[in-house]
């Protein structure tokens, strides 16, 4: 996207899910409620594959621990303080981000794919068996959190805090992008061998990238627990990492822009197909495959939409 | 002669049963050039990779400034001051040039995490980027891609990569390799401008350059030292004349 064209695009966004709970239902605020969470769990996960080159398919662990954090701080039938709840829940996701990265940042490649997807189901099976987790029907957080006068459970509080959290994802992942860090991160997905003999402690960089998307998964979880008021184990498992490894995908590796489109465009093609016809991951996978094969650089690449138009044209 | 900077110990290196470079000693002075030659196999960038810690010895030791390199990491090599030009391009192709060179920088100038301010903003950086382009004579192709470069523009980033780091010692592996003969006698005369300030070890096939701006000349035949001396020393040597310039000659 053009330098101009983006900050232009993405005020407008800022604007409309702004002004958005003036004009939108309940269905709508919800539908962009999920959106807005995805779209976190989408760009967190973005700083991995898109940014360090770590394809990872156990991103849903970070995600089922922050949602779970929720559960466990939430009282029986009451309201967990947020205050408390959102900042240990993330901390739990760092957490486990930090002890599950230092053992599988030893692979790379296709067997970083496969332990990181042996390490969410080890998560899933765990919390499939753990009476203190709810086992394989997971448990319900009947109230969102609250903190004095800010209660989830109200009005457009929750919509509004997911907004935030999203804008603030969004600007520290640019941050850190664009510090030294993040060039580190780049140089590191294109030759890390080259790093390491220009004296990088890559394995660090790495490291932490892996805990600081950790950290922003268990955000995002913890906002899903929070809207729907339930966990299960499917929150740590492959599908929930396959689907957002998708939303990375599908909106174009190493742009934030493109996790947010990626996200907004699974989360509606889910909601509406869903309702069309009970066999909606048919029309689902065809719309992928179509993606990835006419947009091999995800949808927010312009340029290769306009071309593979002009192509289509021709024939 | 003063303290070696940087200093092999009797290295060897074993793949499997061929044994690449067998007992080799070496010691590079401050503020020289030591030219390492050899006909093809002799293990000379095999040696290079055992300095730079890109390969673990098999047997040995490498001292820099008289402490023992255990371990052999490569990136901690490099923080100590190790830089290397590798003989098979190794940079990173999708990025600008000046990207390229200011990675190098930063790891040198920041090699701990920096996760706020711009990478941009360092100003000491970019200047480390800038001046190392304009010694290995890139500075034109600052905004290019890396891999849009010619071949010979490529091993000019690449020695400009190593002399970002502000090293104090530099590996180089054959870096006038595929250059055009202009920009190679331009390279030699930086190199050897370069050796009044740095320890180079250089592997060269490019005899002219080698005896014209080597101060010691190690000869490495099936990996292992054949001799070592001054380029008259070498110049004179039979058994060097018998198993390496009298082919060349």
């Amino acid at each position: 996207m053009s330098a101009r064209l983006r900050p232009a695009l993405l005020g407008l966004g800022l604007i409309v899910l702004i002004a958005l709970p003036l004009v939108a239902g309940k269905f709508g605020l919800d539908l962009a409620a999920r959106i807005m969470i995805m779209a976190i769990f989408a760009m967190s996960l973005d700083l991995l594959v898109g940014f360090a080159g770590m394809v990872s398919l156990g991103h849903a662990a970070f995600f089922g621990v922050g949602a779970y954090a929720l559960y466990l701080l939430s009282p029986q039938y009451g309201a967990a303080s947020l205050l408390v709840s959102l900042p240990v829940a993330i901390a739990a996701a760092a957490l486990a981000a930090l002890v599950i990265g230092l053992l599988v940042l030893r692979s790379s490649g296709v067997y970083f794919i496969m332990v990181t997807l042996a390490f969410g189901e080890m998560f899933y099976y765990y919390a499939t068996g753990a009476r203190w987790l709810g086992g394989s029907d997971g448990a319900y957080v009947y109230q969102r959190p609250s903190a004095g006068p800010v209660d989830l459970g109200q009005g457009h509080a929750f919509y509004y805090l997911v907004l935030i959290a999203l804008a603030a994802t969004y600007a520290l992942l640019r941050v850190i992008l664009r510090a030294p860090f993040g060039h580190a991160l780049r140089g590191i997905r294109s030759n890390e061998h080259r790093m390491r003999s220009l004296g990088f402690a890559a394995p660090r960089y790495k490291l932490l990238a892996f805990v600081i998307a950790g950290a922003l998964a268990g955000l995002a979880g913890y906002f899903d627990a929070a809207q729907f008021g339930v966990v299960n184990p499917e929150l740590f498992g492959w599908r929930l990492s396959g689907s957002v490894l998708m939303m990375v995908i599908l909106g174009g590796m190493g742009t934030l822009d493109g996790a947010i489109i990626g996200a907004a465009v699974l989360v509606l093609l889910e909601n509406f197909l869903g309702d069309l016809t009970t066999h909606w991951l048919l029309p689902m996978g065809l719309f992928i495959v179509a993606a990835v094969l006419l947009l091999p650089q995800g949808l927010t690449d312009p340029a290769a939409l306009w071309r593979a138009m002009r192509e289509r044209s021709r024939v | 002669m003063s303290e070696p900077i940087l200093r092999a110990e009797a290295l060897g290196k074993n793949f499997g049963g061929l044994a690449a470079v067998r007992d080799v000693s070496l010691d590079l002075s401050p503020k020289q050039i030591h030219a390492v030659i050899g006909p093809n196999g002799a293990g000379k960038t095999t040696l290079i990779n055992l300095l730079s810690g890109d390969l673990t010895p098999t047997t040995g030791r490498v001292f820099f400034r008289g402490i023992e390199i255990e371990g052999h990491a490569l990136d901690r090599i490099a923080r100590l001051g190790v830089a290397r030009a590798y003989q098979r391009t190794n940079i990173f192709a999708g990025f600008s040039v000046f990207e390229n060179c200011r990675l190098a920088a930063q790891a040198r100038r920041q090699p701990g995490i920096r996760l706020f301010r711009p990478a941009l903003a360092y100003r000491d950086i970019n200047d480390a980027a800038g001046r190392a382009m304009a010694l290995a004579g890139v500075e034109s192709r600052a905004t290019d891609r890396a891999s849009d470069l010619s071949h010979g523009e490529q091993r000019q980033l690449e020695l400009a990569m190593a002399l970002a780091t502000e090293p104090q010692v530099l590996l180089l592996d054959e870096p006038l390799a595929g250059m055009g003969p202009e920009e190679a006698s331009r390279i030699a005369a930086l190199i050897a401008r370069l050796g009044a300030d740095l320890a180079i070890l250089l592997v060269e096939h490019d005899m002219d350059a080698v005896f014209n701006i080597a101060a010691t000349i190690t000869v490495m035949v099936d990996g292992a030292v054949l001799a070592s001396g001054t380029p008259q020393a070498i110049r004179a040597d039979a058994a060097v004349q018998a198993a390496y310039l009298g082919e060349a000659a």
